[in-house]
């Protein structure tokens, strides 16, 4: 509330807006009253700590940070003491400029708050005693049911909220690591830095299995401090891209590979794009576009595979009722082959066992390619017994009267018997239609995103399995239903006369 | 334009359906087939179709012979003896997806590649001259039996054929029918069309035709003017017959 003040007082004095505290310098660097930083000392190494050496003085990464960023913005910055839980509230207050202590990038956050460039990239990191020999991952410690320790309103908190454990939050990052010495508890669940600083030391503690769940930290702003946000946005840049973040990392002993990506602007930007859209909350508008995309799929792949099969299925057929014995053996081998195998086992041959034969591009298809090939060559066997039977129900009486008018062969199939057949033959293939539709769903064994396989992802995501389960299948009726009604109007068309 | 009928032999398996047929039909003449069922009357009609094959002797139609043991079907040479005679069927065989019009008219359009127009109109003089000219647009199955064997009738006529080949075509239909029928055949043998009939229409083959062939066994067992056949035949197979038929 002061600050506001203070600015409009300044604007109204100056008569410029480049008079605010959080504007370019070229006012003059003198003018300009310190950043304030909040962040909380207590117990808040290696990020900010009291100085043993001094007295009134503080040290930590961040302190070095901020020295460094004094350097960059041209202006000071003094620190604020304020309890870790409470830093944003004091942003929100205008108590502190800006917040800086490990504050992690949460899509919480970033709704709320402006966040800088990320100048940190944390992971978590399970430690035990060292003689601890029931786990040796946070997954296998699940099984005992153990009581773990971390720091309130982390990212650490908020992972072990969805496990098989007892959460212990404490105030500060050293605690927790004295009561697992103690036995308290079993295991500490906290940033990679505390661990690697705090219990990296102690010979009683030891690291159990790999670093977890990446992150970043981000210094935060209210979001009215847009032009102050920028220009740490710039000097952490900087910072990055010289050098002399990793010198103070490495100095601290925090430094590791993952830091290398606090210089790439494109994987910086994925990452927060990532953690954004990581946490939409589960509703109609997040899973419908999922499953509107896997249903052109299905649609796509429906209708593609009815049109090789349709338009394989003819001469079958055709070769079956009026071919020479050989090649009627051979539409006879063709429908019995593919209409006696699974066509779950089909898909694999196509799409697994093809490039097996011979390494050549062409038989090296892709998941859509190799599905609407399985599901046509098979749908091409049904297709051509219903052909079959519908071309072999027009009396041969229609073939003689053909005949006796002088028309040829080709003439009477075409204008005579094929369009008759059509009615007979409609009706079981309206019915292979809504079949594959379903058949569909199995190819996501083949990494095919259909409908099915998006409901499958969506709902084990969000649990909503009934829902999102009464939606698809609405959708699945949605897309078949309306093909019973085309093949009812296509049979009374076509059915004139009859 | 002349049919030579020669020596014609038909096996179904062993058994033996015409037996060295011979017959000659004069153009312009009309001729009825009688005889008991299984005399192989249909099948003599349907050879000189190209309908059957045969097992031996020959068909002159015209210019045109047809040869044992060939497959008609592909035949180019087939389909130039089937322009010389339409057939009628017992039991129609109209198009049922195409209207009255349209089944007649298909073959003008399609085997003689007549213009729509004017298929259109050989059609529909065809139609008035059988008696149907309002029911052009109607489908098969909106038409009586009658009608639709008058249909047929149209749609053979509509190839100008030199004669009909007609196959006990009043043999489904109801009495009642069987003369509207018949009167449309009247009028096309005083035209001068050659008509050869399979038929049980006694009254009808005494007052319309030239001759009666009366065959039996797969054998022509007497032919001559109605009057004589069927009031003083000669053969005691033809009076077998012809005392069966009238109890």
């Amino acid at each position: 509330m002061r600050s506001v003040t203070f600015s409009i007082l300044l604007m109204i004095v100056g008569g410029v807006s480049a008079a605010r505290g959080d504007s370019p310098t070229d006012t003059g660097e003198a003018e300009l009253p310190p950043l304030r930083w909040g962040a909380d000392a207590e117990g808040g190494a290696p990020y900010i700590s009291r100085d043993p050496k001094k007295p009134d003085g503080y040290e930590g990464f961040e302190v070095d940070l901020v020295v460094a960023l004094e350097k960059e913005l041209g202006r000071r910055i003094e620190f604020v003491q304020y309890d870790f839980k409470n830093l944003t509230a004091g942003l929100d207050r205008g108590d502190i400029d800006f917040a800086m202590n490990g504050i992690e990038v949460t899509p919480d956050r970033l709704r709320k708050f402006r966040l800088s460039r990320p100048y940190y990239v944390y992971t978590l990191q399970l430690v035990a005693r060292a003689d601890e020999s029931r786990f040796d991952s946070l997954e296998s410690c699940e099984r005992i049911g153990p009581e773990i320790g971390t720091l309130e309103e982390t990212a650490a908190a908020r992972l072990l909220e969805n496990m098989a454990v007892t959460k212990h939050d404490y105030g500060n990052q050293v605690e927790p690591y004295l009561d697992l010495e103690y036995g308290r508890i079993d295991a500490v669940l906290l940033d990679w830095p505390i661990a690697q600083y705090i219990a990296k030391p102690r010979p009683k503690l030891k690291f159990v299995g790999p670093t977890l769940s990446p992150g970043l930290y981000a210094v935060a702003f209210r979001n009215d401090r847009e032009s102050l946000a920028v220009q740490f946005d710039t000097a952490l840049e900087r910072l990055a891209k010289s050098g002399e973040l990793r010198r103070i990392y490495e100095k601290w002993g925090i430094w590791n590979k993952d830091q290398e990506q606090l210089s790439d602007d494109d994987a910086l930007n994925k990452f927060v794009t990532a953690i954004r859209e990581s946490d939409k909350p589960w509703n109609f508008s997040r899973y419908f576009p999922d499953l509107l995309r896997g249903a052109v799929i299905t649609v796509e792949l429906t209708f593609l595979s009815m049109f090789v099969a349709m338009f394989l299925g003819l001469p079958i057929a055709l070769m079956r009722l009026y071919g020479p014995a050989p090649m009627r053996l051979l539409a006879i081998v063709y429908v019995e082959f593919f209409r006696g195998i699974p066509v779950l086992l089909l898909l694999f041959f196509v799409y697994y066992g093809l490039p097996v034969i011979a390494d050549s591009p062409w038989l090296r298809l892709g998941p859509m390619v190799a599905a609407v090939l399985a599901f046509g060559l098979n749908y091409a066997s049904y297709q051509a017994e219903i052909y079959r039977a519908g071309i072999a129900s027009i009396p041969i009486g229609q073939w003689e009267a053909g005949a006796s008018l002088g028309m040829s062969r080709l003439h009477i199939f075409h204008r005579i018997i094929l369009p008759q057949a059509v009615r007979v033959i409609l009706p079981p293939t309206t019915n292979d239609l809504v079949a594959l539709f379903k058949d569909t769903s199995i190819v996501s064994v083949i990494a095919l995103k259909e409908l099915t396989k998006e409901f499958q992802i969506d709902a084990k995501s969000s649990l909503m399995y009934l829902e999102i389960g009464f939606v698809t299948a609405v959708l699945y009726l949605i897309m078949s239903i309306p093909l019973g009604y085309v093949s009812r109007y296509l049979e009374r068309r076509w059915g004139k006369g009859r | 334009m002349q049919v030579v009928i020669s020596h014609l032999t038909k096996r179904f398996g062993s058994r033996l359906v015409l037996d060295d047929v011979s017959l000659t039909i004069d153009a312009g003449e009309t001729v009825a087939l009688i005889g008991p069922s299984g005399a192989g009357k249909s099948t003599l009609l349907r050879s000189i179709n190209g309908l059957n094959t045969f097992d031996g002797g020959e068909i002159r139609v015209g210019s045109h012979t047809l040869l044992p043991n060939r497959s008609h079907h592909a035949c180019g040479k087939t389909r130039d003896v089937r322009r010389v005679f339409g057939m009628i069927f017992q039991d129609f065989q109209l198009f049922p997806h195409l209207t009255a019009l349209q089944n007649v008219m298909e073959s003008p359009r399609c085997v003689l590649k007549l213009g729509k127009s004017e298929a259109q109109q050989r059609a529909m003089r065809l139609l008035e001259r059988v008696g149907l000219a309002d029911h052009c647009g109607a489908y098969p199955m909106e038409l009586s039996g009658g009608q639709k064997q008058r249909v047929a009738i149209a749609r053979a006529m509509a190839m100008e054929p030199r004669g009909l080949l007609c196959d006990e075509i009043t043999s489904a239909l109801d009495p009642e029918l069987k003369s509207e029928v018949l009167s449309v055949l009247e009028s096309l043998k005083r035209d001068g069309l050659t008509l050869i009939l399979v038929t049980h229409e006694m009254g009808f083959a005494r007052r319309a035709a030239d001759r009666v062939v009366v065959l039996a066994d797969g054998k022509i067992v007497e032919a001559g003017p109605p009057h004589q056949v069927f009031d003083d035949p000669q053969m005691p197979r033809t009076r077998q017959f012809l005392s069966q038929i009238l109890m």
